[in-house]
Order: structure tokens, then C-alpha cells, then sequence
């Protein structure tokens, strides 16, 4: 096809868009954790981003989008980006481009499950499982879902990475921190977030990145792209007033449950944006915001440290943002109707796909993490852990 | 007399909890950063010794009548103690004059 100079423009600047929220994440987890840990924190982010960057480019990109085998995953045909090009191949913007779109929301994703290993986990042992889970574990869930695997001839709809990004990440932490265990003194030690505000600028860098990373998905500037735009802040808007309201009604309205359920929003509503209407929108956002709250509350409740609630807000949010496609899709917006116009297929299509990515990677992260602990140890002695990671793993201070 | 105790961080609400229960409840709390007779904590890394030394500590103070002090510090030591080095310190120390701000009162 023909390379639309609009289209790619938008692309560009989405693809940034997306880059800065994988600090952001890092912003968010680092003022969620004691001042101790917080480089550590923030750095865990940056190095999922340049890891996954090496790898996507090397055999990452090729294993999501190369040419399917078995439905499962792609073959090696853009390996080292061999054809990737500045020309417009299938699409209205360059391979290259789309490339490294795709690239950004491996990075990110990576990124999230970091909250399972908050404040524990050995440098060296988290490169390696890094590179092992998005190689085993996101490449082929991209694949499964946008590069021609079994998902996508199923039928099952993703539109910007619910069930790729959000459900893998986050069931991928809860089987994760199950092996990694607990930090010492969960549980009786007070652990309090250490820094709001940062969590609320990792928020902010989120919610905007997210526009570009909805309607970005649309691989166009086009009404599609302004659809996503608008269902993604509502959406937003839902979950932040939803969690607020939720937390109000056990006590104080929470300033950090608030962007927390502006996560949970955005989240819900990622693979659901070019297929939904914006009054959709706000159903899906706010019981997103209850939702992850709630599963946020039975996490705390069983005693469980997957620390900073990926599982709850991204896992949780995206298995609610796949059911939730199946059901408020319509035909106007993105040519697909869910189960509110009577199309039960596309239901059973989304619950098959959520359910499957959940499987996944739970068993496979869990595998990876069992294998990397049992070779390297995931944690770091109790000496380095009581000092913090920032000294023993990076010989550096947050706060002099 | 005044109780001056160094101890752990995360035992504070433990402390807290346990000089409440037996009536102690005026207290300043600060952050400080300090090292005993270990000089820290010796990290392994890479094959070399890295030393911490200086630790993230809370200093508690309380004013006490002197007939208190023992079992203040008893209620201290037992709610602070995980049994490893680092658990800190309590000193005692005369106390000349104590005036209450507002009213300008000497009180002990």
C-alpha cells in the first residue's frame, strides 16, 4: 500500500507516546515502595525498556508478527529486522514504524510485572528471567493475538493489548511473586507507600501515554483513533471515581486508590477501545475501578505480596476488559457486535482467548520463575534486602 | 529522667503499641542514621566486602518520674528485640528542668 505521511506522523508520536509510560510505571511502583528501594524501583522499568528493546529487535519482533506456525507462534523471517523496512509492505505506515509500536507495549509490559519482585529481587537473576518471560511468554500472546496465531483466527478481539499486555503481566506476577515469596516482615512491619505524589506523576505519564497507546492501536489518524482517544479518558475517568467512592465507603476517599482506579480504567478498557462507544466506556471504567479494587483488598486479605497489585489492577482489569469487548462491542464503532446485540460467538470467542492468555502465562511465568530460581536464586540475602536494593544492588542512594 | 532509645525502624509500632499499653504516651520520635559496635552490615559483592555503615535508626525520647524508668525500659527492650545485632540502645539521662510551654509551669 501506499505510506500515508498522516497516519505515520501520528504513529511516530504515539510510539513515544507509549515509551514514556514504562517509566511512568516505574514512577508509580517507586513511590509504592520504602525509600530504600525506590532506584531500584524505578530502575527495574529502564531495564525492562532497554531489554526488551535489544530483544524485539533481534528475534522478539520476528516471533510475534513473523509468519505463523502452528498458531502458536512466528517464524524467524524477521530475524535482526532482515525486511523490515522504511516502506509501507501491508499497512499505511512504514514496517519499521509498526516495529517499534509493537516494540514500546513489549517494553511496558515486562515492566509491570516488576511489582511481584518489589524490593527483593537480584539484578542479574531478573535479566535473565526478563528475557526468558517476554521471549516465552509475550512473544507468543502477541502472536496468538495480532500476528496471525490461533486467537485471532478464533475470532477473539484485542485491540490495544488487554489481554496481551494487562492479563499476561499481571497473572504472570501473581505466579511470580508466589515463587519469589513474601518481602521479610510482610505482614507485621508497617510498609507503607513512601512517596504519593510520585505514584501520582507515574499516573499521570501513564493516562497520557495511554492515548497513544489506544488510539494508536488504530494504525491510523482516523476516527477509529478518535473513538479509542475518547472510550480510553472515559473510561479513565470512570475507574478513578469508581475506586474513589469505593475506598470513601470504608473509610477516607483515597487520593492513591483514585489513580489507582484511573489505571484500572485505562486498563479495562485497552482491548475493548476501537470496538466499543464511549457510554460503554463508562461502565467498563467503573467497574474496573470496583473490580480491581475488591481484588485488590481479597490479595491483602490472603496474606499474598504480589507488592504493587499488578495482578489486581492489570491482571484483573484486562480479564474484565476481554469479557467486557465480548459484551458492549457494536457494530457502528468497529464492525464487530458483542453479546448486547446477540452475538454470543463473540463472547465465547473472548472468554476463550482471556481464559487462554490467563493459563498461559501463570504456568509458563511460574515455570520461568521456578528454573531462574533454582540457577540463580530470584532473591537477594536478608542482609541486602533489610539495607535496601538501591545499596546492594546499585550502590546508590534515592535521598541523600 | 529522660529515656533516650535507639532501635529498629520497623519495630516502632511495636514500641509504640507497647509504652501506650503500659501508660507512656508523651514521646519524640526522630529519624536518624548511626552504627554500632558491627560497623554495619558487610554486603558480599562480586568476591569484595561492601560495608553499610550507616543504618536507618528511630531515636524515641520520653520523660519520665524516676520510679518509672525501669520498667520503661523494660517495656522498650522487650517490644524492640529481634535477638540480632542491630537492635539498638537505651540511655538514661538526668533531667534538670522540664516547663510546659503553654502555661509556662514547671512540670516532671
Amino acid at each position: 500500500m501506499v505510506l500515508d505521511s498522516g497516519d505515520t506522523a501520528f504513529i511516530l508520536v504515539a510510539t513515544a507516546m507509549v515509551m514514556l509510560m514504562t517509566p511512568g510505571v516505574g514512577l508509580f511502583y517507586g513511590g509504592l515502595v520504602r525509600k530504600k528501594d525506590v532506584v531500584s524501583m524505578i530502575g527495574l522499568s529502564f531495564l525492562a525498556l532497554a531489554l526488551v528493546s535489544i530483544q524485539w529487535v533481534l528475534v522478539g519482533y520476528s516471533l510475534s508478527f513473523g509468519t505463523d506456525i502452528a498458531g502458536f507462534i512466528g517464524g524467524l523471517d524477521f530475524l535482526g529486522l532482515r525486511g523490515v523496512g522504511m516502506d509501507a509492505g501491508d499497512g499505511t505506515i512504514p514496517g519499521l514504524l509498526f516495529m517499534a509500536f509493537q516494540l514500546v507495549f513489549a517494553g511496558i509490559t515486562l515492566a509491570i510485572i516488576t511489582s511481584a519482585v518489589a524490593e527483593r529481587v537480584r539484578i542479574g537473576s531478573f535479566i535473565v528471567f526478563g528475557l526468558l518471560w517476554t521471549t516465552l511468554v509475550y512473544d507468543p500472546l502477541a502472536h496468538w493475538a495480532w500476528g496471525g496465531g490461533w486467537a485471532s483466527q478464533l475470532g477473539a478481539l484485542d485491540f490495544a493489548g488487554g489481554t496481551v499486555v494487562h492479563i499476561s503481566s499481571g497473572f504472570g506476577a501473581l505466579a511470580l511473586a508466589l515463587v519469589i515469596g513474601k518481602r521479610i516482615g510482610f505482614g507485621d512491619q508497617d510498609m507503607e507507600p513512601h512517596n504519593i505524589p510520585m505514584t501520582m506523576l507515574g499516573a499521570a505519564l501513564l493516562w497520557f501515554g495511554w492515548f497513544g497507546f489506544n488510539a494508536g492501536s488504530a494504525l491510523a489518524a482516523n476516527g477509529l483513533a478518535a473513538n479509542a482517544f475518547v472510550v480510553t479518558n472515559t473510561s479513565a475517568a470512570a475507574g478513578a471515581l469508581a475506586w474513589l467512592f469505593a475506598s470513601w465507603v470504608k473509610g477516607k476517599p483515597s487520593a492513591l486508590g483514585m489513580v489507582s482506579g484511573g489505571i484500572a480504567g485505562l486498563v479495562a478498557i485497552t482491548p475493548a477501545a476501537g470496538f466499543v462507544d464511549t457510554m460503554s466506556a463508562i461502565v467498563i471504567g467503573a467497574v474496573a475501578g470496583v473490580l480491581c479494587y475488591m481484588a485488590l483488598l481479597f490479595r491483602v486479605g490472603k496474606g499474598l505480596d504480589e507488592s504493587l497489585d499488578a495482578w489486581a489492577v492489570h491482571g484483573m482489569g484486562g480479564l474484565w476488559g476481554a469479557i467486557a469487548t465480548g459484551i458492549f462491542a457494536i457494530e457502528a464503532v468497529g464492525g464487530y457486535s458483542g453479546l448486547l446485540q446477540g452475538n454470543v460467538d463473540q463472547f465465547i470467542a473472548q472468554v476463550i482467548g482471556a481464559v487462554a492468555a490467563v493459563v498461559y502465562a501463570f504456568v509458563v511465568t511460574y515455570a520461568l520463575a521456578k528454573i531462574v530460581d533454582a540457577t540463580m536464586g530470584l532473591r537477594v540475602t536478608e542482609d541486602e534486602e533489610y539495607v535496601g536494593l538501591d545499596i546492594s544492588q546499585h550502590g546508590e542512594k534515592a535521598y541523600a | 529522667m529522660k529515656v533516650e532509645a535507639i532501635i529498629r525502624p520497623e519495630r516502632l509500632d511495636q514500641v509504640k503499641k507497647a509504652l501506650e499499653e503500659k501508660g507512656f504516651v508523651g514521646m519524640t520520635v526522630g529519624e536518624v542514621t548511626g552504627r554500632g559496635e558491627q560497623k554495619g552490615i558487610k554486603l558480599q559483592f562480586r568476591g569484595r566486602t561492601m560495608n553499610v555503615d550507616l543504618l536507618p535508626k528511630i531515636r524515641i525520647e520520653l520523660i519520665v518520674k524516676d520510679d518509672r524508668v525501669d520498667e520503661l525500659i523494660e517495656t522498650i527492650s522487650a517490644s524492640a528485640r529481634t535477638g540480632r545485632p542491630g537492635d539498638g540502645r537505651i540511655f538514661v539521662i538526668p533531667v534538670a528542668r522540664s516547663v510546659r510551654v503553654r502555661t509556662g509551669e514547671e512540670v516532671m
